[in-house]
């Protein structure tokens, strides 16, 4: 199956430990899915006026071809951390990697919106 | 953007003078009248901060029958984070059972005082309040089953009597959030 390439962007802020964690993750599922890992879009956050240019509601933000990894749920936008939960229950820093390899699955698939 | 001092294990503990979310000031118990006392900093945005947090409740209610109270402290700039407003730590507090006070430092003295880095940053007292042990309650923020471990392992020893074997680990967490 031929496989297109969706842009792949981590967004991150300073005030949040665990962004180089996320992006290991990123990079291991999208070898896993035989795309290129390099291909990865890492933007730092640094005021809030980027924060609401990107619509960054927290750090790590990670999208798949403009899709949420978890789309936040009314958060707000700014420099914060993203509480993300994990498909257990639990809160975590970092998304589920599942959703991760779930959403790099659906978007380089073409997308099931 | 740290804008604090460290507090040194083995130091006396700073001051501590902070109303919590009923308005009710608390300060540290005085020399002899607790056998350990726990401060940590935390606050309501952070996922490390939450992670953690129903294992220090767990810990307060585990050792609440051997003498050893607990201190919560957010001191994160309200006006950046709105999700540690005041009202969202009444919020909080209400909304869930919480065996320790929440104490808000609106003007992040303490914090600066006390050298807090990130939440949570745990900060361990003996009797005579000297700081016997600062860091993270545990190895792993994401493995619930740690329990709290070097925390407990902390007043465990100290309330046997024993010096504190892993008197400091490295604090992780969410950055302090300090007023620009």
């Amino acid at each position: 199956m031929a496989r297109g390439s969706p842009t792949v962007e981590l967004l991150w802020w300073e005030g949040c430990p665990g962004w180089e964690r996320a992006l290991e993750i990123v990079r291991e599922e999208m070898s896993a899915l035989g795309l290129d890992p390099g291909a990865i879009d890492v933007r730092e956050i640094r005021t809030g006026e980027d924060a609401e240019r990107e619509g960054f509601a927290g750090s790590p933000t990670i999208r798949v071809g403009g899709r949420d990894v978890q789309p936040p749920d009314g958060e707000p936008i700014g420099l914060t951390c993203r509480v993300y939960r994990l498909r257990d229950g639990r809160i975590s820093p970092l998304p589920d990697r599942a959703d991760v390899r779930d959403t790099l699955s659906k978007e380089t698939e073409g997308g099931d919106d | 953007m740290a804008e604090a001092a460290a507090t040194k294990v083995g130091a006396p503990a700073p001051a501590l003078e902070l109303p919590d979310t009923d308005g009710n000031v608390h300060t540290l118990p005085m020399p002899g009248e607790a056998s350990a006392t726990v401060v940590f900093w935390t606050c309501n945005h952070c996922p490390y901060a939450l992670a953690w947090h129903e294992r220090l409740v767990q810990a307060a209610n585990d050792y609440a029958p051997r003498g050893v109270g607990f201190l919560a402290v957010n001191s994160n700039d309200a006006e950046r984070f709105p999700r540690d407003s005041l009202d969202a730590m009444r919020e909080r507090v209400r909304d869930e059972d919480w065996p320790f006070p929440y104490l808000h430092d609106s003007s992040q003295q303490a914090a600066r005082d006390w050298g807090a880095q990130v939440t949570p940053h745990v900060y361990v007292l003996d009797s005579e309040l000297r700081v016997r042990y600062e860091g993270a309650p545990d190895p792993d923020h994401m493995d619930p089953g740690q329990n709290a471990v070097w925390l407990r392992e902390a007043l465990d020893e100290l309330l046997a009597g024993r010096r504190v074997s892993r008197a400091e680990t490295k604090p992780v967490g969410c950055s302090v959030k300090w007023k620009q």
